[in-house]
């Protein structure tokens, strides 16, 4: 009696166990079949969209006319004026908070302010933007009020990822390298940073594909969406053949192409919304997938 | 070799700047945040020069823009609530399942593949959801269910919560994972399952970090912005009905930056507003989250 109790217990313990793994194994599945849906319905209607003239076509008033060509542009030069700011300032305050800082007052309100800004809403930074870079500086709703937004916004990825790379580096070789007389820089210059390359570089390409897709804060500071035109040159006929108007230039970017194209009723518009999501979804899979075989790549190489 | 005394002071002086140099790109941090509460709040507060609190809060209309203006925040506040809810409906169980299955029972190979291909779903921008929401999912949902508005919160919440599914995931599993294997072991040699042991040891001591997790998933859906202005139309509706078209906070917001507002404007002003609500909602769920998350580290 009290064995067969115990057997057909142990077979309800067996039975939860096989449900438990079926329900997992099914969600694994759904999220599969959702994510393939997402790609799927992308390209059923876009693929075929996306040819030579769409790629160098001005937005119009013509569905079949318009193209993303000011967009990629737009993305482009936002683009370098965010890696231009965020790359160096993310780096250098990550060194800071690993290799410099004191267990102070100011090094806490640091961190706290770090991982507070992390957490904010997208469309709160473009807020800031709005109310600072376009109203008080005067900076307009420009590339350069852009990348500014960005950076401020991808700046707590790349140094919460800079710390945790240069973490990973035993101390045995910084206290070898100060023993053979090298100042504090040189120990970081020649073997803390090459060390933690991998790692840094892993959270500057996923930080870039976040900065790309990122829409809100863009709408925000007023980020426009018809330009059939492309940006100022930066290298001109005359002296001294480098121009930086083009920071000052109004600007789309394919996300804000994408919303202006989805949010309108004629369904012409949304196979061409369906193109540029493509566009946009291969260029950030594609990053982030190269982010993580860097990262694998690096985990495997290095053995203290 | 010895170095000269003139080269020793310019080494010093060359590794006192860059300290500082870097101290100052650190600092960088406190002066943004310090930068977006105080434009926040400069820019908002001007808006209750004109609107007083009892209508900010009394009234149950939100219409800023219009010639019969009403300044009732609710409506606002109900959409995110609606979209939020839905969206933790979705995420939270199926998060929280998928952190277990891949922290208890996955092998450490499939884990290292399953992992960041669930990373990816985050890694797809927010407008191309809402693109699916409102051209995939809601017309799917409206074959079984044709009363469903071509705008509506429940489509746009489902997506959002498969959005923020990877955040749960990760670090409900991050939280797991740090369970020390004695107290795994030993509920095993007393004779528990692998089920049993998942759930009445595993996640009771993960616990605080798990919570964290779903904390920062609400304040990440409280915050997103595309999916909801794409998917769930742009009319303030005081409802809690999510087959109803309404608007969040957030899609508000870029409902009136997509106009040119002047700078004095009411409506200038109450995007400052909106904004600054938003910033405190999320601020305090980040400040709760990261002290659950403290409390976790702390207990192993």
């Amino acid at each position: 009696m009290m064995v067969n109790n115990q057997k057909a217990e142990i077979k309800k313990s067996k039975n939860k166990e096989f449900i438990f793994l079926s329900v997992s194994l099914i969600l694994l599945a759904v999220l599969a079949i959702t994510f393939s849906a997402l790609v799927y319905d992308l390209v059923s209607n876009g693929l075929s969209r996306i040819d030579k003239s769409f790629m160098t076509s001005f937005p119009s008033r013509f569905a079949e006319k318009a193209g993303i060509l000011s967009a990629c542009v737009g993305s482009l030069a936002v683009m370098g004026v965010t890696c231009l700011l965020a790359i160096p300032i993310g780096i250098g305050a990550g060194i800071y908070l690993e290799e410099y800082a004191p267990k102070n007052f100011i090094t806490t309100i640091i961190e706290v302010s770090i991982s507070n800004l992390a957490g904010v809403p997208s469309i709160v930074y473009g807020l800031m933007a709005l109310g600072l870079f376009v109203q008080k500086f005067g900076f307009g709703a420009s590339i350069l009020t852009a990348g500014l937004t960005l950076s401020i916004l991808v700046l707590p990825i790349i140094i919460v990822t800079t710390r945790e790379a240069i973490r990973t580096i035993p101390n045995t070789i910084r206290e070898a390298a100060l023993a053979l007389g090298t100042t504090k820089w040189q120990m970081i210059w020649d073997h803390t940073l090459p060390y933690s390359m991998g790692g840094i570089l892993t959270g500057i390409i996923i930080a870039l594909s976040r900065a790309i897709g990122e829409t809100a804060p863009l709408i925000t500071i007023g980020a426009l969406t018809f330009i059939a035109f492309l940006p100022a040159s930066p290298i001109t006929s005359t002296f001294p053949f480098i121009s930086f108007q083009w920071l000052k230039d109004p600007f789309t970017v394919l996300p804000i192409q994408m919303f202006n194209w989805v949010s309108r009723p004629q369904e012409e518009f949304h196979v061409n919304a369906a193109a540029t999501g493509l566009v946009l979804v291969i260029v950030t899979i594609s990053m982030n997938i190269v982010a993580l075989t860097l990262r694998s790549h690096f985990r495997k190489k290095i053995k203290w | 070799m010895l170095l000269r005394p003139k080269s020793r002071t310019i080494r010093n002086l060359k590794e006192f700047l860059i300290e500082k140099i870097l101290f100052t790109t650190a600092f960088l941090a406190v002066v943004i945040t310090v930068g977006i509460a105080l434009t926040l709040f400069t820019e908002a507060l001007p808006f209750f020069k004109s609107v007083t609190l009892k209508q900010f809060f009394g009234d149950k209309q939100w219409s800023p823009l219009f010639s019969d203006p009403h300044y009732g925040i609710w409506p606002l506040v109900t959409g995110t609530i609606v979209t939020t809810v839905i969206a933790l409906c979705i995420a939270v169980p199926i998060g929280t399942i998928m952190a277990i299955f891949l922290s208890e029972y996955a092998h450490p190979k499939v884990r290292e593949v399953i992992k960041p291909l669930l990373e990816l779903l985050a890694a797809i921008p927010t407008v191309v959801y809402g693109y699916f929401a409102l051209l995939f999912v809601t017309p799917l949902m409206q074959k079984f269910y044709p009363e469903l508005s071509g705008f509506n919160m429940l489509g746009a919440g489902v997506v959002m919560g498969v959005m923020i599914i990877p955040y749960v995931s990760s670090l409900s599993e991050d939280a797991m994972r740090a369970v020390p294997m004695a107290l795994r072991e030993g509920s095993l040699a007393i004779g528990a399952t692998k089920l049993q042991t998942s759930t009445q040891v595993v996640f009771p001591s993960a616990f605080s970090g798990i919570t964290s997790a779903y904390i920062l998933a609400i304040s990440r859906a409280i915050g997103e912005t595309m999916v909801v202005t794409i998917a769930a139309g742009m009319q303030p509706d005081f409802t809690l009905n999510p087959i109803r078209p309404a608007e969040t906070m957030t899609a508000y917001i870029v409902q009136v930056s997509m106009g040119d507002l002047p700078h004095d404007s009411i409506g200038y002003k109450s995007i400052f507003v909106v904004g600054a609500c938003l910033f405190l909602m999320t601020l305090f769920f980040n400040i709760l989250g990261q002290l659950a998350r403290k409390k976790f580290w702390k207990a192993y």
